[in-house]
């Protein structure tokens, strides 16, 4: 089971920002482990961002995005109380999913 | 399978129909169905391959973008890049590397009520030069660089 997702939102005024860090190896399949063997491709494919269950990003990521990456983007029209969620899936198709409520 | 999705999604819940697909695994209860990932585009070599098989043959260079990112990297495997658009109705922001074995690292499509805003995290190969490209509501794709010089590099290891 992959770890959580990590959501935080900061609202200032009408804009929120909502930063979310996925826990992924994020392999590149370029690497060679401590016995010289290559460590094959692994790493998040698409993820999708949601404010009360509707779509505000959907990303497409490539290998070259760095180990347990950050992401950071802002929107308008986010309240008190609503839901943030973040969801991803990986290219062995392992998926997780999680959601915050905004304080 | 875009098209279809766009379909399914505009023609909201009809049960006639989303009745084929029930049990395909595509319609699980509050799951979001995510776009397919652009294979050709993140697996293409070059810059020139990337840019064309994500749809932004010729995109035109504006000022109204703007890429942030360290002047030097001292380690390519965590690189933080901003970038923001003042293009009116930008809908998708992509970032390219152009010196990464796939130049094209990430590309997020933006709903309405979205600014055109967005910081990620990548891994550089070595020095390179950097493309946001934009995409906005008219079906125009707009782009900006950066230079950044990579210390050591973030792929192999």
């Amino acid at each position: 089971m992959p770890e959580a997702i990590r959501i935080r939102t900061q609202t200032q005024g009408d804009i929120a920002e909502i930063r979310f860090l996925m826990n992924h190896p994020m392999e590149t399949g370029q690497r060679k482990d401590e016995r010289g063997q290559a460590v094959p491709a692994h790493f998040i494919q698409t993820f999708t961002l949601t404010h009360n269950g509707k779509v505000l990003v959907e990303g497409q990521l490539n290998t070259s995005i760095a180990r347990n990456p950050l992401f950071a983007l802002r929107a308008r029209g986010i309240r008190s109380g609503d839901r943030i969620g973040v969801a991803w899936r990986d290219s062995r198709g392992e998926q997780r999913q999680d959601e915050t409520t905004v304080p | 399978m875009n098209a279809l999705r766009r379909r399914l999604l505009a023609t909201g819940s009809s049960s006639l129909l989303l009745a084929p697909w029930l049990g395909t695994g595509l319609l699980l209860p509050g799951r979001v169905i995510a776009a397919d990932w652009n294979r050709p585009a993140f697996t293409a070599r070059s810059p020139g391959e990337a840019l064309r098989a994500y749809g932004a043959n010729l995109p035109q260079e504006s000022r109204e973008i703007v890429i942030g990112a360290p002047e030097i990297a001292e380690n390519g495997a965590k690189v933080d890049i901003e970038i923001s658009s003042q293009l009116p109705e930008t809908r998708s922001i992509a970032l390219f590397a152009d010196r990464n074995p796939m130049p094209l690292c990430a590309a997020l499509d933006l709903s309405a009520g979205v600014l055109p805003w967005c910081r990620l995290q990548v891994k550089l190969a070595e020095s390179t030069r950097l493309r946001a490209v934009v995409r906005t509501a008219d079906g125009k794709a707009h782009v900006a660089f950066r230079d950044i010089k990579v210390t050591l590099g973030g792929c192999g290891g």
